[in-house]
């Protein structure tokens, strides 16, 4: 028996079915893939309109007058892209949280809670090092690089280690994270980059303008290409030897979800900074509410998560205009009391039992 | 499951290694209870006390002796090392005395984290997690920073001083005991909810400090980085009058509790059984656990790996349950290391800022390989 099993977080399903997502406990429908009609739910529209509308409002806030003579030039260099860089990073890290949440089979796991994000940061760290004057595109490879062994590592442990608890493997994450910090640490202060580390750990959108943010192109990237193979980590999800058993192979799949979350979370690194929680949060309220059927609940993911970022950013544009509050620090503070309502609401039902 | 589990996580008394002998348990086994492997002739002087055998009790004390002579070493290499004044003129004296402070800091930061970090990692029957990770430096940070934030620079003065330095570690104190008895209570008490709750709130009051500082002028934030960060060659050593006997307190109620600790080292429903309210004891642990952490952060400031190094290494060379021989070498093992780290980096390289980051990286790198080693967590 499995020692951290994968337990919705629903709790109209006991515990105890917890082995199987409720995506492949439906009844097999014939194949006349009925997916395009469920998809697009009233809900689903409605959430479009929502967040469309916050970005929207996310265009029109800030200092600068945009329906002024020379607005609309100020407008296309900072607000268009930064609310792009918004939509692209919301929407990826929520993501990046999805997938390492079904390929650990942890409800805990995301960028934050198993030190990749550190990881980056190392990455970034050791090419402004080793290469002083790097281009962005240089760092931006270094932070993927070792985001990609980062997460690996923490994998290859997982694999090996029996654990008691599922919720020991966020705590583990976190202490790997420190560690990687350190060594971050260390070498931010003999090459006087600490300042640099300072800002860095701070996600923020302020700096996002034109010439930027494209590299946030890339995200889009591997958005689509998780879409693409949404079914592939749902089989996943079931544990090794199931999805062995029906025929994935799942070491590639391992690889290839690691490689994209790698991708996604040192661009946003690199472009944007950390966003603390975010993959752990908005994958959870969705299955609450949706299940974890993984392709219909992909573009709620999404959606949830670029809404939550862009709320954020608002917060955090508005409380002290004209000056901003990192979107980091207010997701951090903002997480971390929905994360604890969740953990509570579980322990509530009960569904935490080792 | 559980009972299982609580099988797996009795401290298991390795035999001493023997050349030639194939006793030695691997690592990883699962131990029933009874089936204690094949008797040899070198168990038969074997005892189930704190110490097995006269060969174990023969270790225990040379690594006492040894790691007493490198502290005694470290400390007069301290005080005496690089003194300009000729040896016993009143300069010299002078000059050592102003050293002994950085000595103090050093030891009762070491006494602090090497207590609380054995007591909390019995209390959650768990030898990889710290309470540094628990949050109660965030919430240090966060009081600190609040006060400027609210009472600007005026604030200052509120968290600094004997009644607010109390107030501050009450308030810790008091986070710790909401935090504690509201999730280790009703029937989903679960150790691992509060762990990872108490990470998440320290994460969480992190950023809520950091947004507080963004928030604050330059002049109020130098004041509050001045106050905020110490470290081993800069302590808050006007703290060391109420930091020592209150660390002392907690430590001693922790050293005369120190049998029911090593029943609650064999789990919950074993110290159920014997006869030890588990829940109460651990909130009991988790409370002097906080008060000790604030002790220690209160004077240099946060720092995560210090304690599980020394745990780590005390766990090893004891190699007993008996909390009366873990805590005096896990201190013992916490001052060698710090002040050892302390001295070369001062005196060799010049670098006394680096020495809790020097401290943090030894202590990261045996976490990691003491993670990659362990079969169960």
């Amino acid at each position: 028996m499995p020692d951290h099993r994968f337990t919705p977080l629903r709790g109209q399903r006991g515990a105890a079915s917890g082995a199987i997502p409720s995506g492949v406990a439906e009844p097999v429908q014939p194949r006349r893939s009925p997916r395009r009609q469920r998809l697009f739910t009233p809900a689903l529209l409605i959430g479009i309109l929502i967040t469309c509308g916050l970005l929207v409002l996310s265009l029109t806030t800030g200092q600068y007058e945009v329906f002024s003579e020379d607005g609309f030039w100020m407008f296309g260099i900072t607000r268009v892209p930064r609310t792009i860089a918004l939509v692209l990073a919301g929407a990826s890290m929520a993501m990046c949280g999805l997938i390492m949440q079904l390929l650990t089979q942890n409800r805990f796991v995301e960028p934050t809670t198993t030190g990749t994000t550190e990881w980056a940061g190392l990455g970034l760290i050791l090419v402004l090092w080793l290469f002083p004057g790097a281009s962005m595109l240089a760092r931006m490879g270094g932070a993927v690089t070792m985001a990609f062994i980062g997460t690996i590592i923490f994998f290859l442990f997982l694999q090996r280690v029996t654990l008691k608890s599922s919720l020991i493997v966020p705590i583990i994450g976190i202490m790997l994270g420190a560690v990687v910090s350190s060594f971050t640490t260390y070498i931010a202060l003999m090459t006087d980059h600490l300042q640099t580390l300072g800002i860095w750990f701070a996600g923020s959108f302020t700096g996002v303008v034109e010439g930027r943010y494209e590299l946030m192109w890339l995200v889009l990237v591997v958005t689509v290409l998780v879409f693409i193979t949404a079914d592939q980590f749902t089989v996943a999800g079931l544990g090794r030897d199931m999805a062995t058993n029906v025929g994935l192979n799942y070491t590639a799949v391992l690889f290839m979800g690691t490689a994209m979350v790698a991708v996604a979370t040192g661009v946003t690194a690199t472009v944007v900074g950390v966003l603390p929680f975010l993959g752990l949060i908005v994958p959870n309220v969705v299955s609450l509410f949706r299940g974890d059927d993984l392709r219909s609940n992909l573009p709620w993911v999404c959606l949830v998560g670029i809404a939550t970022v862009t709320v954020c950013d608002l917060i955090g544009r508005t409380i002290r205009a004209p000056f901003e509050i990192p979107v980091g620090l207010v997701l951090g503070v903002v997480g971390a009391v929905v994360f604890v309502g969740l953990l509570l609401r579980q322990r509530r039902r009960g569904g935490l039992v080792t | 499951m559980t009972a299982q589990l609580d099988r797996e996580q009795r401290p298991r008394p390795r035999r001493t290694q023997q050349s030639g002998s194939a006793q030695t348990p691997v690592e990883g086994a699962s131990w029933a209870p009874g089936a204690q492997g094949p008797r040899t002739r070198q168990d038969r002087a074997r005892h189930a006390g704190a110490i097995t055998s006269r060969r174990h009790a023969l270790r225990y004390w040379s690594v006492m002796v040894l790691l007493g002579s490198l502290s005694l070493l470290f400390t007069f290499g301290i005080l005496g090392y690089g003194n300009p004044m000729p040896f016993g003129s009143s300069g010299y004296w002078l000059i050592a005395g102003m050293r002994v402070e950085t000595l103090l800091i050093i030891g009762v930061v070491v006494f602090c984290q090497a207590m609380a970090t054995v007591a909390f990692q019995t209390a959650t029957n768990n030898r990889i997690i710290t309470p540094s990770i628990m949050g109660f430096e965030s919430l240090y940070i966060a009081i600190q920073t609040g006060a400027v934030f609210f009472f600007g620079i005026a604030g200052v003065t509120m968290v600094t001083g004997l009644p607010q330095f109390l107030m501050q570690a009450a308030a810790m104190v008091l986070f710790a005991t909401i935090l504690y008895s509201w999730l280790l209570s009703g029937k989903f008490s679960n150790i691992h909810i509060m762990l990872l709750v108490g990470v998440v709130i320290g994460g969480g009051l992190g950023s809520l400090s950091t947004f507080m500082q963004r928030i604050l002028t330059p002049s109020e934030f130098d004041v509050l980085t001045a106050r905020l960060f110490g470290s081993i060659g800069n302590g808050r050593a006007e703290y060391l009058p109420f930091a020592i006997p209150i660390a002392l307190l907690a430590a001693s109620v922790l050293w005369w509790r120190a049998r029911r600790l090593n029943v609650v080292a064999l789990g919950r429903d074993t110290s159920d059984n014997l006869g030890v309210n588990h829940r109460r004891e651990v909130m009991i642990i988790l409370l002097l656990v906080s008060v000790l952490m604030a002790m220690s952060t209160s004077l240099v400031g946060p720092m995560t790996f210090l304690g599980f190094l020394v745990a780590t290494l005390a766990y090893q060379f004891a190699d007993t349950y008996s909390h009366r021989m873990l805590f005096p070498m896990a201190m013992l093992i916490g001052y060698t290391v710090l002040s050892g780290a302390y001295f070369i980096m001062r005196h060799i390289f010049y670098a006394e800022g680096a020495v809790t980051l020097i401290i943090e990286l030894l202590g990261g790198i045996v976490f990691l390989t003491v993670l990659m080693r362990k079969g169960r967590l």
